[in-house]
């Protein structure tokens, strides 16, 4: 039996147990070698490769997929820390060819164009730990029944708006905190509503929080937005086009880091702020053709 | 009642403070001078030593952790960060402890592992669930290093004096030795 489910599981604590490590760290977007050593220098705890930074992917329309995997190994060969990629959502040959290249982290992305519009991967089945967007509490039970090892909210990708990403937030932290509030009936609807065993919820309730790592990702631009995003309970940051969109990418890239262990300290907050160059132009959310955040489910 | 300090610069620091709590000690987050002064021991915890590395100069804690005689604890990350010699690296290190570690060397995270070893301390064999997250193995041990545990013949849990150095993550399982163990050790150092 418990052979059964450690099978089952491919080793959960093991895939949940990287993520713990990321924990109160940044993990940068990088397109290139380079890029993966300025974000290693200034203290990323992960790199994402992938060939465009969101920002980039928005302008450039078309299907956006994996990225080549010329392009991941050269990143991996480059970087003693961990390196992560996207898929499609719902493109598990993707995570079976990324999985193979030995990527430390699967991030199934809305950022790169949906492949099915029924199923996500079925995570369970892969060795390789996956991490994916939610917009709600709901969406992230989903994501973690199909087998997710860590959470992170979708925001708006490439907007260098951070408003999704807190509305995102606000959105978990306010569910998970109705559940207290719940009967054992209240609890069974719930659960049908959010498609997922009341189990689930059940822990949550427990726990009063989500049972893996819930990173903030999607329009993350600032210092500020770091501090911001981890005060709302967030466990650490993904940085997309934030960093190399930036003016400074090195003063960004380090300020960030800065920001999101002191996040707490707003002194050291304004220290880290001060002369680094301006942050990536960024978007209003309102005049957007694509909301990414609108992909899955 | 001895006060036990956690770094809280990145990496799993809460579920260091966790394991401390459920042993009824008085945890702490570490991440200034002044909080470091104030604990009688200290826990590195897992995470990446590049940025815990990093983050400990920019945080100006390096001179104080070099200088560090009360009892200290690395795990993973922490190891790494205590080690005399890391191979092929020239990162961030304390320098602690007498043992030459090698990063990532068992794999990456599709080679992440648990496993079953024998904890010997307290000349007592304990059953522990060591969980390795692209772990870094200890390579070579100074002669002032003794051996606490093994796996598949590497040294996992290595001790010299005071300081105290795991390649596994007992702050991940539900078991409280080797925390209880490294409590010991301040309790022992303050009553000397």
């Amino acid at each position: 039996m418990t052979e059964e489910l450690n099978s089952k599981n491919n080793g959960i604590k093991l895939k949940t147990g990287l993520a713990d490590m990321l924990k109160g760290g940044v993990i940068m977007d990088v397109v290139t070698a380079e890029h993966a050593a300025i974000a290693e220098k200034a203290g990323a705890v992960a790199v994402m490769a992938l060939e465009r930074v969101p920002s980039d992917i928005r302008q450039a329309g078309g299907v956006a997929r994996m990225s080549d995997p010329k392009l991941i190994k050269e990143i991996m060969a480059s970087t003693t820390i961990p390196v992560m990629a996207k898929i499609r959502i719902g493109h598990f040959a993707e995570a079976q060819i990324l999985e193979s290249l030995g990527v430390d982290y699967i991030d199934e992305s809305e950022v790169l164009t949906p492949a099915d519009e029924k199923y996500h991967v079925s995570k369970w089945d892969f060795k390789v730990p996956f991490v994916c967007g939610c917009t709600g509490l709901g969406e992230a039970l989903r994501r973690i029944h199909e087998g997710a090892a860590m959470i992170r909210t979708k925001g708006e990708a490439g907007t260098g708006n951070v408003v999704e990403a807190v509305r995102h937030m606000r959105t978990v932290n306010e569910e998970i905190a109705a559940l207290k509030e719940m009967s054992e009936s209240e609890l069974d609807t719930k659960a049908k509503e959010y498609r997922v065993p009341v189990e689930l919820l059940k822990k949550v309730r427990e726990l009063g929080r989500l049972p893996v790592v819930n990173f903030a990702a999607g329009g993350i631009a600032t210092p500020a937005d770091a501090s911001l995003m981890m005060q709302l309970g967030c466990d650490g940051i993904f940085v997309g086009s934030g960093i190399f969109k930036s003016s400074n990418p090195t003063a960004m890239a380090r300020a960030i880091v800065d920001a999101t262990t002191n996040y707490k300290d707003s002194k050291k907050l304004a220290e880290v702020s001060e002369g680094i160059g301006d942050p990536m132009k960024g978007q209003n959310i309102a005049d957007l053709d694509v909301k990414l955040s609108e992909r899955g489910w | 009642m001895v006060k036990v300090g956690v770094l809280a610069l990145q990496g799993d620091f809460r579920e260091h403070i966790w394991r401390l709590k459920a042993l009824n000690v008085d945890a702490f987050e570490v991440r200034k001078i002044d909080e470091l002064d104030a604990v009688d021991g200290l826990i590195i915890p897992g995470g990446e030593s590049t940025t815990i590395g990093k983050l400990i100069r920019r945080n100006g804690l390096t001179d104080l952790l070099r200088r560090y005689h009360k009892p200290i604890w690395g795990t993973c990350a922490g190891a790494i960060l205590l080690a005399k010699d890391i191979e092929d690296s020239d990162q961030f290190k304390l320098g602690l402890m007498n043992i030459t570690i090698r990063r990532n060397d068992y794999g990456r995270q599709i080679d992440s592992f648990s496993q079953d070893i024998e904890l010997n301390i307290n000349d007592q064999r304990t059953s522990f669930n060591a969980i390795f997250i692209r772990a870094p193995r200890i390579t070579k041990l100074g002669e002032s290093v003794k051996s606490l545990a093994e796996c598949n013949g590497d040294a996992v849990m290595v001790i010299e004096k005071n300081r105290l150095a795991t390649t596994f993550h007992p702050e991940l399982t539900d078991m409280n030795t080797v925390h209880k163990f490294f409590v010991e050790l301040i309790v022992k150092q303050q009553n000397h």
